[in-house]
């Protein structure tokens, strides 16, 4: 078995896998930046919620239409961006501590989704929406990953210096007559339909997984966002190709082993960052 | 208390500094049922240092994040003269919310006070680098221009606040408390650079606690207890019936000599 064919073939001899590929490299692509800001405004956990927030939409939308994707897709766009306003409302109107209130619509949005899917589906449909069916991206599919995709990033490519600059200052941002709300809404609407789109390959479990996985595996890395957005990209296209290699040679679900290969990066990044910071302390330690 | 007919008599051009003014017409703010400000009328003439001087809790946080329109007026209004844009109001709060750990350089903070000329696709102009530079020169950072932001200490994160200020090169600048928690060191430089501004038409108001840097320093003072005690000349205001009235204690008499060091000459 030539290096050529463990690498190459699968991708060359199956359309499913080129679809499967070119769906993890758009969704690379949008969900880099985004969580590099998403980490950057510490608000990872938010990504997360909003990535299960998805999930009631498309569940009613499955049980009205199986499995259409238009349908799912619409669901989940219409209960994430209802979940995202409420944030929003929350924190202005801070009823409720934020954590509190996050924790709350990430078990409601799982459980309300599950029942929905249980009613009309079997088990099989339900793993497929927890978990996604990224070798079954057909056409129609592909197209709306990447035309998603390429939304976010050219929303991005206008508005990232106000995002940057409020991700870090925004009374800053305030005085100088930028509207702190309306790029708060923006910023989060780009995220839920990044996840909108992860949901088509990832499922709602594993939808955040290029938003936030890549992301935090480029901050071991590089301390310049221009650095942090590359290295994202890269991770993620990385994860995404060699998930979908190890699924194809060991025939395990692909979703979940593209997720194993992001947090395998993560983890390497991690530890290599972390013996940096210990070899620095010994090196400070050491007598002169 | 000055009245907007005095504005035409104090539009003497000096530098290409616009000249702005703020009026403030029966300016009210108030945080749910609490009234922060009361009732404020008054006028900061262009190219005026005053200083807004009262007890915890008179409003002087909250009347400046009014002018920056941080937060809106219940009643009344505040009005920029003269000025076209946000660019011509810089402020430098005394609680910032800012995220220490951004990946941002020291340079690159500063150089964010070009921010409000350049926006969010203008082209960033070659000479913002050096207008930066000159910026952290001016309140000796120079030297750690392309460290991490997190890096600085309390009193160079201050410096740096200011050097971001200078780089807006505003018509307007609001500081909030700008010597908590610097040196002496640092508050005298910061102060000089305050003088510079005002030298260079720039309308300058500072909160401030220190009434004896009040003195020295400023000569208008706004005294402020949710509403304008006294709006006007620094020695009236510092009287002490006046300050009494704003819930003040007055000074003890004797000014400490570190204070006749920063005195102009």
């Amino acid at each position: 078995m030539s290096i050529w064919s463990v690498l190459i073939t699968p991708f060359a001899e199956y359309a499913f896998m080129r679809s499967a590929l070119v769906a993890c490299m758009a969704l690379a692509v949008a969900s880099g930046p985004l969580g590099t800001l998403l980490l950057l405004r510490r608000m990872g956990l938010v990504g997360d919620v909003l990535s299960h927030a998805v999930m009631p939409g498309a569940a009613v939308g499955f049980a009205l239409a199986g499995s259409a994707l238009v349908v799912l897709s619409t669901g989940g766009l219409l209960t994430g961006i209802a979940v995202a306003l409420l944030m929003i409302l929350g924190t202005r109107f801070g009823a409720q501590r934020e954590d509190a209130s996050l924790a709350a619509f990430y078990f409601a949005s799982i459980g309300v989704g599950v029942l929905i899917v249980s009613l009309r589906g079997t088990n099989l449909d339900l793993m497929h929406v927890l978990l996604g069916t990224v070798l079954a991206i057909d056409l129609p599919a592909l197209v709306l990953i990447v035309a998603i995709a390429s939304v976010v990033v050219a929303v991005l490519a206008l508005i990232f210096r106000p995002l940057a600059i409020q991700s870090f200052d925004p009374d800053f941002l305030r005085t100088m007559g930028g509207n702190d709300t309306a790029y708060r809404a923006i910023f989060l609407a780009l995220v839920v339909l990044d996840l909108v789109a992860g949901f088509q390959a990832f499922g709602t479990l594993l939808a955040g997984v290029p938003l936030l996985l890549p992301a935090a595996a480029a901050r071991c890395w590089a301390q310049r966002i221009g650095p942090l957005v590359g290295l994202s990209i890269g991770f993620g296209m990385a994860a995404g190709y060699a998930g979908l290699l190890v699924s194809y040679h060991l025939n395990v679900p692909s979703g979940p082993a593209i997720a194993c290969a992001a947090a395998l990066v993560y983890a390497v990044s991690a530890l290599a960052s972390a013996s940096r910071m210990l070899v620095t302390a010994l090196n400070a330690t050491r007598p002169t | 208390m000055t009245e907007p007919s005095n504005l035409d008599a104090a539009k003497s051009q000096r530098r290409d500094v616009v000249r702005c003014g703020v009026i403030l017409r029966d300016l009210t703010v108030r945080y749910g049922e609490r009234i922060a400000v009361e009732a404020v009328s008054g006028v900061f003439a262009p190219g005026s240092l005053t200083a807004i001087v009262g007890a915890n809790g008179a409003g002087k946080t909250t009347l400046l994040n009014a002018i920056a329109g941080l937060v809106a007026p219940r009643r009344g209004s505040i009005e920029i003269t003269g000025g076209k844009s946000p660019a011509d109001l810089a402020y430098l709060p005394q609680r910032d919310s800012i995220d220490r750990d951004f990946p941002i350089s020291v340079l690159e903070f500063a150089a964010l006070g070009g921010w409000a000329r350049i926006g969010g696709l203008g082209r960033v102009p070659p000479q913002l680098r050096s207008c930066g530079l000159n910026a952290l020169q001016a309140v000796g950072l120079e030297t750690l221009a392309d460290r991490m932001l997190g890096e600085l200490s309390v009193g160079q994160f201050r410096r740096a606040l200011f050097a971001r200020v200078i780089v807006q090169d505003a018509a307007i600048v609001l500081l909030d408390e700008p010597f908590a928690g610097v040196d002496a060191t640092t508050s005298d430089d910061l102060l000089k650079l305050l003088r510079r501004w005002q030298g260079e038409g720039r309308t300058v108001m500072v909160a401030l606690h220190d009434l004896e840097q009040v003195l020295a320093m400023f000569p208008e003072t706004l005294l402020l207890a949710r509403r304008a005690i006294f709006w006007g000349e620094t020695a009236t205001a510092l009287m002490p019936e006046k300050l009494l009235e704003a819930g003040l204690a007055p000074p003890r008499p004797g000014s400490s000599p570190r204070l006749r060091l920063v005195m102009p000459s």
